[in-house]
């Protein structure tokens, strides 16, 4: 991350994140040690950095995250937008949810975060996969139709 | 509604399964009039790329109505007939803006198995297991569309359905590997492949000022096709020595541009221990596409049901002053393009449909396609 120009926003103060870290943390933390990874995640978003951290205000996909990362952003070489960095803290510093959500792998947790962020700030939207049968409730019953295409929309 | 699913034991079958929803704002639902087979679901058939999961739906090459439209929609209404790109791209990434929605960024529902598997994310496809964007397959009565506004186009009146369908893979996958080979007027042009997306790759040729194109295959009733529907001249790989035919019909320069639409190791190339270890055969065609090709000239490789290869002549590409390209197509960008020349009948693609069967038999068109190349060249569905 050497290019890294200003760092916005880290989350909140380690003294505080480390009062957040609940008791399940702790106990999941003895359980099964975690690796503390430390680098840097990155994505290039196409949009200037006043549209990727509007206010300098996290995007939803990274605030559930608040606590156990830190955030970096910079503008891209030849107008490509903004890279956008983020890393785990130390783990000491997570809260207990935050801890939960990162899992085993935080730096994939971390880096899925990054590129929702992107995918919301391009597209507007996060995408989201078609659900299996087995994800959904009963499926349709076989012959009842759909609207023709004479219908209005539902 | 029906689709065809892939069973626990890798087998296909048409299931019952829930209809799609729209999960997003710029999705549609379509209704589905014609879906394709393609030579790159061979693969999956053959169990040499990941398999995808049991209930999953095959299928990406396809053209229906639209019945249902996202609260972000802003092309399409209900009941327009449209042909969907088989990939599914954002239009609003840095790749799509520039022309390349193969590349998209935001074209999955998970880039990080996208870039697990190619070292980036890609964009999705339709019909594909999970790790390539998350989107059911178009073999099936109903299919959910992403980013409608950006992969589906209306189909003009004068187009019709058997043609239009081809819009939606293989005629912008045949375009892009002689396009991106940067076929010029007065060149001689090797396509290596009588597939539907080989022929349609000569076809292209043509239309880019091609004076002379060979198609290569080992299907005598396949490269009938292109020599009758396509104007190419053709190679039997049977009984002639490619290169040295390529080198007679090219005033001993070798073809301008090569490009390779050959289909992968599907069941009938791959033996048993192949099958066993996973690893995959030299690309004859690729290999033979760079001996072949002249000095300075370009190779356009198509087929990425080939994950990795060795002894690939790296030497030839140096010594030669070659350029090595490949691509999914950007359908995105040339569907409408091709639609256009449908309609002046400047591209003609029915014939590449040479089986019909209702979905319920989805699975023996696979069978056929696969087993029975000489005779099948695109099975196509007819859901409704
Ligand atoms: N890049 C893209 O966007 C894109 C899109 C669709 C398909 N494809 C790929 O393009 C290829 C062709 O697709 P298709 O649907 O026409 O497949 P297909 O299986 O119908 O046709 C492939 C043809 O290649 C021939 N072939 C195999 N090895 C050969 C060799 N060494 N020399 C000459 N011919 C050879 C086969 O005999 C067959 O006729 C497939 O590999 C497919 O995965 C790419
Ligand atoms: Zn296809
Ligand atoms: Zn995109």
């Amino acid at each position: 991350m050497g290019r890294v120009g200003t760092v916005v926003a880290v989350a909140g103060a380690l003294g505080a994140a480390a009062a957040r870290a609940t008791r399940a943390a702790v106990t999941r933390r003895r359980a099964r040690p975690v690796r503390c990874p430390t680098g840097w995640q990155v994505v290039t978003v196409d949009r200037p950095v006043e549209q990727v951290l509007p206010a300098a205000v996290w995007p939803e996909p990274l605030r559930r995250l608040d606590g156990a990362v830190e955030v970096a952003v910079t503008g891209a070489p030849g107008g490509r937008g903004t890279e956008l960095a983020a890393r785990p803290r130390p783990h000491a510093a997570w809260p207990g949810l935050t801890a939960h959500l990162l899992g085993d792998d935080p730096g994939l947790l971390v880096r899925q975060a990054l590129w929702q962020v992107k995918q919301l700030v391009e597209t507007g939207e996060v995408l989201r996969p078609d659900r299996m049968p087995g994800e959904r409730g009963p499926g349709v019953a076989a012959g009842v139709p759909r609207p023709s295409a004479n219908e209005p929309p539902r | 509604m029906r689709a065809l699913c892939w069973g626990t034991g890798g087998e296909l079958a048409v299931r019952q399964v829930p209809d799609p929803e729209l999960r997003n704002d710029h999705d549609v639902i379509v209704r589905v009039r014609l879906s394709a087979t393609c030579g790159a679901d061979l693969p999956l058939l053959a169990g040499t790329v990941p398999a995808p999961t049991a209930g999953e739906v095959l299928g990406h090459e396809f053209l229906g109505d639209v019945v249902e439209v996202g609260a972000g929609v802003r092309r399409h209404r209900i009941g327009d007939r449209v042909v969907v790109c088989a990939s599914v791209a954002c239009g609003a990434c840095w790749y799509c803006r520039r022309g390349l929605p193969s590349c998209c960024d935001n074209g999955s529902t998970d880039p990080t198995a996208s870039e697990a598997e190619w070292g980036h994310p890609v964009a999705g496809c339709f019909g594909h297991p999970r790790s390539a964007g998350g989107f059911a397959g178009s073999h099936a009565e109903y299919v959910r569309v992403p980013y409608a506004d950006v992969g589906a186009f209306a189909v003009p009146e004068s187009v019709d359905d058997d043609r239009a369908l081809f819009a939606s893979d293989a005629a912008p996958a045949g375009w892009l590997g002689a396009e991106g080979g940067e076929v010029r007027p007065g060149d001689v042009v090797a396509v290596w492949g009588a597939g539907a997306v080989g022929q349609l790759a000569a076809r292209s040729a043509w239309l880019l000022g091609a004076e002379r194109v060979i198609v290569v295959d080992r299907h005598p009733a396949r490269l009938q096709m292109a020599r009758h529907h396509v104007g190419a001249e053709t190679i039997d790989r049977r009984d002639t020595d490619v290169t040295a035919r390529l080198r007679e019909l090219s005033g001993g320069r070798g073809p301008d541009v090569c490009v390779e639409a050959a289909g992968g190791p599907a069941g009938e190339n791959l033996s048993l221990a192949d099958r066993f270890t996973g690893r995959t055969r030299a690309p004859d065609a690729v290999r033979e596409a760079v001996y072949a090709c002249r000095k300075g000239g370009s190779v356009f490789v198509l087929n990425g049901g080939v994950r990795r290869v060795d002894a690939f002549p790296t030497g030839t590409v140096v010594h030669k002053a070659l350029t090595v390209r490949g691509g999914r197509q950007h359908g995105q960008r040339h569907i409408p393009m091709l639609l256009e020349r449908m309609a002046r009948d400047e591209l003609r693609t029915e014939h590449l449909a040479t089986h019909r069967f209702c979905l319920d038999r989805a699975a023996e068109g696979y069978a056929l396609m696969r087993d029975r190349p000489e005779e099948c060249v695109r099975a196509v569905f007819v859901p409704h």
